[in-house]
């Protein structure tokens, strides 16, 4: 009897939750699907309103908008070249500067930095991220720009800007502000997402790989190299993209310092003007189906550009996971 | 006796409702210039004493004035540029203006002080064409023979934004130079021929105290504020002036408000001895039809008491108020265009 009562309980207590759990499971699955399903959906639900907004703007100009340099509000004459150059250009200059220099925080904070020293360094270089972009701006403009105007440009100008060829980059009056200095405040931006990213990779890379490397005798540059840099490929070009997706969006910080000008001009040094920053600064006081059409048509552009960008980055991770195949 | 006393509660609260709705205090809206927005806050702080009633007026700009007044999200637009008839007609929209103001080339050229510059017309639409290019060209010299002018490049600085100051400036700039007209034209925003551009009166005011040898132009009230360096300019007469209340309030005399233009009135290089070139107002947009008369009628009587009590405020801020001739007009125009559903006047 005892033993029965005890088998009783038993039962009673499994037996609700067995009877419970298959809907709770379908249920929580559902739901679950319901929520990656509503980002998809989100998703296309931008993309189709961006597309039915710039309408207008897409019949007026066809493809002639993407290289059309003019941006005429008067006339009503719209072209993103402008724009579609300055953002790929500052993230570009970003990026070169960007990529270097996290990789070498990175490395210092996995493999050389003394103990006490890593934790307030990785710190620091987290609480970067967390500055508003404004602030970047505003500093951008009123400390690094007048500063940067007076030193780095002139010397730039009096240097590679006398090369052949190359001087067309470094060419014109030191305004302080321009495509150059908005690349560097945007590196200065996306270079905590990219080092941290890279850090935690780094970290993931197994100790014994990297001691039977040190072992047979490898310096660090080529432990760095041959060894955790493989190894965390795919970490690493995604944090990369990561801080290249910021870059490309910026607005407040770029629109700060890019100089806003609907003007091509080769040289780095010269203002221009980036999607998110003409938007920005366009949009609320757009006048006129066409011209708001045309400023959502930028905005399509720039999802299509972050689109493309992010699936490069795919294929490349893809292309190198291959590669590795046949290698091994 | 409970559901009893539950019906005399709901029965009090609602005689409570009806009975504090005509001194209940409501909060109208407004949006658009930011040109007048420092002067539309200060009377809303005494109409609030004054009236109980509250005014929350975003200032997003012209542009966004005028979508918001035509979507009837808010009770009340500000624009700087002022819609033209057929634009008042096709959107059913009632206009008037409410304060005047100038705009004012500023300049950042070493060793030289505010007012002492002079330029013409001509003159500041050709740097403004990138056709003048150092601040020792003969044709600024020609104007200013006892100034040393340095061999310094000039730094176009203009608003990159869609503004009502923008508007007020190209417009001044068309009617000075057939050659600015046909290349750039006058708009909210224009395809700029050289220069750099910030964002807002502030994004010109601190690139042309950062550039050397730079010029840009921002609303009067922020060059004053700002202790920017302001030029003399050469107005329809052939006079120099220096921008202040005298010179705006003398353009803005020259004025023909006409109610059935909407008073469509731009004060650009206005004729008068005294008239300051660069001129302009901010108006006032609402629906003919209001859908919400309480609300309506607020907002008229919020401007009603700025035109009286808040002129001084007005003069204050360096804006100069509507005279009183002009007030009548707009004000009768008032009684006979914005109406009810039903179609009666609400003020």
């Amino acid at each position: 009897m005892k033993s029965g009562d005890v088998r009783h309980s038993l039962s009673v207590s499994t037996r609700p939750n067995a009877r419970v759990a298959p809907w709770g499971d379908v249920l929580f699955e559902w739901l679950t699907r319901f929520f990656a399903l509503l980002v998809l959906f989100i998703l296309l639900g931008i993309l189709a309103s961006l597309i039915v907004t710039s309408m207008p703007s897409i019949r007026a100009f066809g493809f002639h908008f993407l290289w059309s340099d003019d941006w005429d509000p008067v006339r009503d004459q719209y072209g993103a070249l402008i724009p579609v150059y300055g953002t790929l250009v500052s993230s570009l200059v970003a990026l070169v500067i960007a990529l270097p220099v996290s990789f070498g925080i990175a490395i210092f904070l996995t493999e050389m930095s003394p103990g006490w020293l890593k934790r307030p360094l990785g710190t620091a270089i987290e609480l970067l991220a967390a500055i508003p972009s404004i602030i970047y701006g505003m500093w951008g403009l009123f400390s690094f720009a007048p500063g940067f105007s007076h030193t780095v440009q002139p010397l730039l100008i009096h240097t590679l800007g006398r090369l052949p060829g190359l001087g067309m980059l470094f060419q014109g009056p030191p305004l302080g502000i321009g495509l150059l200095t908005a690349g560097i405040i945007l590196a200065i931006m996306i270079i905590p997402f990219i080092s941290s990213v890279m850090r935690d990779v780094f970290e993931l890379v197994p100790t014994v790989l990297k001691e039977s490397a040190y072992g047979l005798g490898a310096t660090t540059w080529e432990v760095v190299w041959k060894v955790v840099l493989p190894y965390t490929r795919a970490g690493v070009v995604g944090g990369v993209m990561l801080g290249l997706g910021r870059a490309l969006g910026e607005t407040m910080a770029v629109t700060f310092v890019i100089g806003n000008t609907q003007h091509l001009s080769p040289s780095l040094l010269a203002p221009g003007n980036s999607i998110a920053s003409s938007l920005a600064n366009e949009f609320a006081e757009a006048v006129g189906d066409l011209y708001t059409s045309a400023l959502v048509e930028l905005g399509l552009l720039l999802f299509v550009i972050t689109t493309v960008v992010l699936a490069m980055a795919k294929l490349m991770l893809l292309r190198m996971g291959r590669h590795e195949g046949k290698r091994g | 006796m409970k559901p009893l006393s539950a019906l005399t509660l709901l029965a009090t609260v609602a005689t409570l409702s009806l009975s504090s709705r005509s001194v209940m205090a409501m909060d109208i809206t407004g949006a658009g210039s930011t040109f007048v927005y420092p002067v539309c806050a200060k009377w809303a702080e005494g109409f609030k004493l004054a009236t109980q009633n509250g005014l929350n007026y975003q200032s997003i700009g012209s542009g966004g004035g005028i979508k918001q007044i035509r979507a009837k999200v808010v009770d009340f637009g500000a624009t700087d540029k002022p819609l033209t008839q057929a634009e008042l007609d096709k959107y059913q929209l009632a206009q008037w203006p409410v304060v005047m103001g100038g705009v004012v080339p500023v300049i950042n050229v070493e060793g030289v002080s505010a007012g002492r510059l002079r330029l013409d017309g001509t003159t500041l639409a050709n740097i403004y064409l990138g056709k003048i290019l150092r601040w020792n060209d003969p044709a600024i010299q020609a104007l200013n023979p006892g100034l040393k002018l340095p061999a310094q490049d000039i730094v176009v600085v203009s608003r990159t934004d869609g503004s009502g100051t923008t508007f007020i400036y190209t417009n001044y700039l068309s009617k000075v130079s057939a050659e600015w007209k046909s290349k750039v034209g006058s708009d909210t925003a224009v395809r700029w021929p050289t220069g750099i551009n910030g964002k807002g009166n502030e994004g010109v005011a601190s690139y042309v105290r950062q550039q050397a040898g730079s010029i840009g132009y921002v609303e009067y009230a922020y060059a004053l504020q700002n202790r920017m360096t302001y030029v003399q300019l050469k107005n329809h007469d052939g006079q120099f002036v220096n921008p202040d209340s005298t010179t705006f309030g003398a353009a803005a005399s020259n004025a023909n408000w006409k109610p059935e233009n909407g008073f469509y009135e731009i004060l650009t290089d206005e004729p008068g001895k005294n008239s300051w070139p660069i001129t302009g107002a901010t108006f006032v947009l609402m629906q003919k039809i209001q859908e919400n008369p309480d609300h309506g009628k607020v907002a008229l009587q919020f401007f009603d008491w700025a035109f009286r009590k808040g002129q001084q405020s007005a003069l204050q801020l360096n804006y100069i108020p509507m005279p009183d001739s002009v007030v009548k007009l707009i004000e009768a125009q008032w009684k006979t265009v914005v109406r009810s559903r039903s179609g009666t006047p609400i003020y």
